[in-house]
């Protein structure tokens, strides 16, 4: 169907209105998700006796967790509220779910974090040392069962609005954050372990942005109108920041990942902030499509005509 | 869930047991002076600070659009008059009735019609704000309408970018004021409704613009009203977010325009978002069981 060429407004005034959330919430969704693959990629390292990747992907699990948690509660109207999302669990929001998913996912992630964290001290903990060592199995392993959950909702939490870039592109985006997620994961790993025992992350960084930047060719396809606010603005040069660093460093590491440490870490850190930078470039076209009563307006027009 | 019965009856499928009739708003445009009584009224009656004092450039609408501290807003459009009938456009019968008087809204020598309405929190059948509220602080009433609990809410946010109207907002300020940093909006005067009393703005309302009542009722004379005007030669008006069968599964404050949603600032076919979640949680299980696939696929064949 042609689009329509015209629309009317109220003063070009928006319809529908943009989150209030700052900064907190993209950083979240990539903390989070680089929580979530970083402990699927520790259970795997643990049952694979790859010691140094299970370290590495362990504490990036406690430590994107731990930043997540604080940048979620900081984005709150009334911090010192934190806990009334623990008065009810509601299915119809995924907030209501993603918050008992990750309160569900934190301790146990902290756990195994923890014992690595223990392991790396001069001096060994007494007691405590202990316990750490013999919980540090089941807590990163029941971590990952969770994981799934964690670096799926968040999709489903940008989708459920009334924001027309987001809700639009509702078939692809819980896809594009799990793939984004591995990406960012196996990406820290590559930096953070030699190459003989990275091969893993290698394959999760290259395999999660490949299927990042598929989706989110698809994506642009079901957004329809909206698919412009990637293309202006902050989103553009967040989105086209993303897809360069994530093609440079998915195709450096095929070509040098397993053979050179630096080139490695480098191509490593690229997926790593090309994740970032897609999850802040969705997130800053989603309120641009709020902001414009356009993208709110002509799709509906479009859809009564049809 | 997500029941969509053809009668939905809110607070009944909310479980209140021996909840009153529901209760809403008919806002009449065709009858709206933009006096803006109802704003004032309002923000008197709900203790609602100030929200900004500047001219907005526009029209005679200083106010803009609804927020966290407006509950009520007059929409005030100015719009070039096209001939009677191309585009389903047509003058009000009081303009012709009075053709000498040049400064009256729509007179044939200005060549211009206004258009007027009291734009108000929808109190949806189906309300996206209540559902993705993580916190229960949104609730149904036993009044059918949709209500904040100040004391309850954290300030999430979620609600604001939820709502199909943009309707809902989180109170930035002024400093000191009331309920900083929470999600705030028309409760249809949950308190005066208790106590049997009409809203404030309604109350104030110098036109009976704005109808308070039984739903089921207001939406008869809805139709009684669109049927005459239409019989007047209005055929303009149109019922606006009175159809139980909708997007939203119906409003419990719906309209009578003059033209289409969009002009006074509201969507054409607003659609409460979480009527695709399920299919939404069923992509993200998708996606999730792609990860751990994924995942074990990455230590698949590899040497340790």
């Amino acid at each position: 169907m042609v689009p329509l060429a015209t629309f009317t407004s109220y003063y070009g005034r928006p319809i529908v209105k943009a989150s209030p959330w700052k900064s907190d919430i993209p950083a979240y969704l990539f903390l989070g998700g680089l929580a979530a693959a970083s402990s699927l990629l520790a259970a795997g390292a643990d049952l694979s006796n790859r010691p140094e990747l299970r370290r590495v992907a362990r504490i990036g699990a406690l430590a994107g967790g731990a930043a997540g948690t604080v940048a979620l509660v900081h984005d709150l109207g009334k911090p010192t509220r934190f806990l009334n999302m623990m008065r009810t669990a509601k299915p119809t929001s995924p907030m209501s779910i993603g918050t008992w998913i990750l309160t569900t996912f934190m301790p146990l992630a902290s756990l195994a974090g923890a014992a690595e964290i223990a392991a790396l001290l001069p001096f060994r903990v007494p007691i405590a040392g202990r316990l750490l060592d013999l919980g540090a199995r089941p807590a990163g392993l029941l971590a990952a069962a969770v994981a799934p959950g964690l670096a799926s909702y968040t999709g489903v939490l940008l989708t459920d609005t009334a924001t027309p870039g987001w809700h639009a592109a509702q078939r692809e985006l819980p896809l594009i954050f799990v793939a984004s997620a591995a990406a960012a994961a196996g990406g820290l790993g590559m930096a953070g372990v030699p190459v003989g025992e990275a091969t893993p992350a290698r394959r999760m960084a290259v395999g999660g942005a490949a299927l990042a930047l598929v989706m989110e060719q698809r994506m642009e396809g079901s957004m329809g109108l909206s698919a412009k606010t990637l293309h202006s603005g902050k989103a553009q040069r967040l989105f086209n920041a993303s897809r360069a660093l994530s093609i440079g460093g998915a195709v450096g590491t095929i070509v040098l990942g397993s053979r050179n440490r630096a080139a490695a870490a480098v191509c490593g850190a690229a997926l790593f902030v090309g994740s970032a930078c897609m999850r802040f470039a969705i997130f800053e076209a989603g309120q641009a499509s709020a902001r414009d009563p356009r993208y709110t307006v002509v799709p509906q027009r479009e859809r009564l005509r049809s | 869930m997500w029941g969509w019965s053809s009668a939905p009856d809110p607070a009944r499928d909310t479980g209140w047991i021996n909840a009153p009739a529901r209760k809403g708003f008919f806002t009449d445009g065709s009858v709206c002076i933009g006096c803006k009584a109802c704003e004032v009224a309002c923000k008197e009656w709900n203790g609602i600070p100030e929200d900004g004092l500047q001219l907005l450039g526009m029209s005679y609408d200083n106010t803009g659009g609804l927020g966290a501290s407006t509950w009520r807003h007059v929409a005030f459009i100015e719009q070039p008059r096209r001939a009677v009938g191309s585009d389903g456009f047509t003058p009000l019968p009081m303009v012709t009735a009075a053709p000498d008087q040049n400064t009256h809204a729509g007179s044939a020598e200005t060549g211009i019609r206004w258009l007027m309405s009291s734009d108000v929190c929808k109190h949806c059948t189906h309300a996206a704000c209540l559902d993705v509220c993580p916190t229960g602080a949104l609730l149904r009433t036993e009044f059918g309408t949709v209500v904040v609990q100040d004391d309850v809410c954290n300030g999430c946010g979620y609600c604001i970018p939820a709502c199909p109207f943009g309707v809902i907002d989180r109170r930035d300020g002024p400093p000191g004021a009331r309920n900083v940093g929470i999600a705030q909006k028309c409760t249809l005067c949950y308190d005066r409704l208790r106590d049997d009393m009409t809203p404030a703005c309604a109350q104030a309302c110098p036109t009976q613009s704005i109808q308070f009542g039984d739903l089921d009722e207001l939406r008869i004379r809805a139709h009684d009203r669109v049927d005459s005007l239409h019989a007047a030669g209005v055929t303009d008006a149109r019922l606006y977010l009175a159809d139980p069968n909708d997007g939203i599964g119906g409003a419990g404050a719906f309209f009578l325009l003059l033209d289409e949603p969009e002009v006074y600032g509201l969507p054409p076919d607003p659609v409460v978002t979480t009527r695709d979640l399920p299919a939404m949680w069923r992509t993200a299980a998708i996606a999730g069981a792609t990860l751990v696939a994924g995942a074990a696929a990455a230590f698949v064949w590899t040497r340790s």
